[in-house]
């Protein structure tokens, strides 16, 4: 079975020791959920796994290979990775951008055929196919959100690692998000997300790590990573589970105020 | 949205581009009808098309093309429409170099030290364009190096002038640095054709590269693309295209600002897709605007870098007013 690994990574940027000492193994066909307070590491590690940041010290592997001992082209093509803040500097179509995806198999001809099958796959699969010929500049967030998933989706990663991909939608995307990245893992695909929403984070994830300054506080299932007491560790405020109509709600009872 | 096909672009520029270069050959004080154009060889029409104009013809082509690419590159790689050489200040620091070798004179006993003092010049302008930029590429930082690097290539310019041994050194550099594709001989089109061939070749081999950068640097690298590499390729391409250029016609600026600019909604704004086609629109530009510059009625010819500048400098603003009207 495909893993992937980060083993004692310390990351220093500037003064701060962002990282300090972070273990934890991936695993395919799971949502993973990583949440903290701001500044505790989780978008350092997400680029730490995607292999486009070296950890000072430790190490980060895929299946047994050094992530930075494999081509960029071929790690490319088993992680993809969507930045928190997301860049689409020209006005480009959706169906062009979608085909960015596919830049780690290209060669010098550019989209064969079967590009852009894949291509088409996987605008139908983000619910964005309706709008291939639009214009990027011209989307709503939520729309400019699902094709840069389906940009991802067409590279057909192993995993998907997406920083903080919720920010900013209503909740009728949030929702079309999450239920995108469920179908991705239910394919077998390994889906670490970061989040701010412990909420979020309860409905979607497999499997929660709460990070705070620079080191895993829990890794567990979400009902017991997002626990009052880890909670109240990490944040600084008082918490308590209710049963919600959809399942279980984190109440925030009390702040460090 | 592609507003037209890939080939039927490709089909108008290239038809343009012949039509002109013929009309590049026949245009001038003396007009030369194709009929003659193999008239015997001490026929002196047959010394104006081949000995003075078909080399001239064949540089307006070629740096047409080498400034185009740089300049669709060049925006490629900083994500800003309003990348050029010559407002990055690559082309006045090739200048810079070019003008070393002539106020040293070491130009007259060894000419092939000023494309290298050229070359060299853009080399150093676009590296230090790249380091300061690092990985917060913005569009001011780009830009406000760009006016570091101009400033002080014309400063080193001017501190030239100033000492040059002789009025005849300051006359050549002051007719140099105007751009000009006028009077030149085969004897140029040797010495840059195949620097700015070799540095066009590189260039397009970029494509894929500048798409993914499309995503931002980040989405570029986890797309599996190499930013190192990325950047040395665009900084040796640019310099021997550009540079190559800068040496046998001096600053012709705007071309490449402009011809991307232009075909850009042609090709559904692929950084990539710009690269060959603005070459082609690039060498179109330059051949125009030589034939222009040489049938106009003046008693000195009219400057090309001159010329350029006229039209560039409000199409530059037009642009400006445009990207605030957006901003807005």
């Amino acid at each position: 079975m495909s893993s992937l690994t980060v083993r004692d990574v310390h990351v220093r940027l500037g003064h701060k020791q962002v990282l300090a000492g972070v273990s934890a193994m991936f695993a395919p066909g799971q949502i993973t959920c990583v949440v903290g307070p701001n500044g505790a590491g989780k978008s350092t590690l997400l680029t730490l796994l995607a292999g486009l940041r070296k950890p000072d010290s430790g190490e980060v592997r895929v299946d047994d290979a050094h992530i930075g001992a494999l081509p960029p082209r071929i790690r490319a093509q088993r992680i993809g990775y969507l930045p928190q803040i997301p860049e689409v500097a020209w006005a480009i179509d959706v169906r062009t951008l979608v085909g960015l995806g596919r830049t780690p198999y290209i060669g010098a001809r550019g989209l064969t055929a079967a590009d852009d099958a894949i291509v088409d796959r996987a605008m139908e699969n983000a619910g964005i196919a309706a709008m291939a010929n639009r214009d990027v500049t011209s989307l709503s967030g939520g729309e400019r959100a699902r094709a840069l998933i389906g940009r991802a989706l067409a590279g057909e990663p192993e995993w998907l690692l997406a920083d903080e991909p919720l920010t900013g939608l209503d909740p009728g995307y949030q929702l079309e998000v999450t239920a995108l990245f469920r179908r991705m893992a239910g394919n077998g695909c390994g889906v670490i997300v970061t989040l701010h929403d412990l909420h979020m984070a309860l409905r979607m994830a497999d499997r929660v790590i709460v990070l705070a300054e620079g080191r895993v506080l829990a890794d567990d299932t979400p009902m017991r990573a997002l626990a009052p007491a880890i909670l109240t560790q990490a944040y600084g405020v008082e918490t308590r589970f209710w049963d919600g109509a959809a399942g279980p709600v984190i109440e925030i009872v009390g702040g460090r105020g | 949205m592609t507003a037209i096909s890939r080939g039927a672009l490709f089909a108008i520029l290239l038809l343009a581009m012949a039509v002109l270069a013929i009309a590049s050959l026949s245009a001038g004080k003396m007009w030369v009808p194709w009929s003659a154009w193999f008239a015997a060889v001490d026929d002196p029409r047959w010394t104006i098309v081949f000995e003075l104009r078909l080399p001239r013809t064949v540089l307006a082509i070629a740096v047409g093309m080498a400034l185009g690419a740089s300049g669709a590159a060049l925006q490629g790689y900083t994500r800003n429409p309003l990348a050029d050489p010559g407002i990055l200040g690559v082309s006045s620091m090739a200048a810079f170099g070019a003008v070393m070798t002539l106020y040293l004179g070491m130009s007259v006993t060894f000419p092939w030290l000023l494309p290298v003092g050229a070359m060299l010049g853009a080399f150093i302008g676009v590296g230090t364009l790249l380091l300061l930029s690092g990985s917060a590429s913005s569009l001011l930082t780009f830009v406000l190096a760009g006016m570091v690097l101009n400033t002080l290539s014309t400063a080193g310019v001017a501190l030239a002038l100033n000492l040059a041994p002789t009025p005849w050194a300051v006359n050549e550099i002051v007719n140099w640095l105007m751009g000009s594709l006028a009077d030149r001989s085969v004897e140029e089109v040797r010495m840059a054709l195949p620097f700015i061939a070799v540095g066009c070749a590189i260039l397009f081999t970029m494509p894929r590269a500048l798409d993914a950068l499309t995503l931002g640097e980040a989405g570029a690298r986890s797309l599996g693309i190499s930013m190192e590499r990325t950047r040395l390729w665009l900084a040796l391409g640019v310099c021997l295209a550009a540079g190559a250029s800068v040496a046998v016609t001096g600053v012709i600026g705007f071309v490449g600002l402009v011809t991307p600019h232009l075909l850009r909604p042609l090709v559904g704004s692929r950084p990539g897709a710009l690269l060959l086609p603005s070459a082609l629109a690039g060498a179109v530009i330059v051949l125009a605007a030589d034939i222009i510059v040489r049938l106009m009625p003046s008693a000195a010819e009219l400057k090309l870098g001159v010329a350029m500048a006229a039209i560039g400098g409000p199409f530059f603003l037009m642009l400006l007013i445009n990207l605030r009207r957006k901003a807005a």
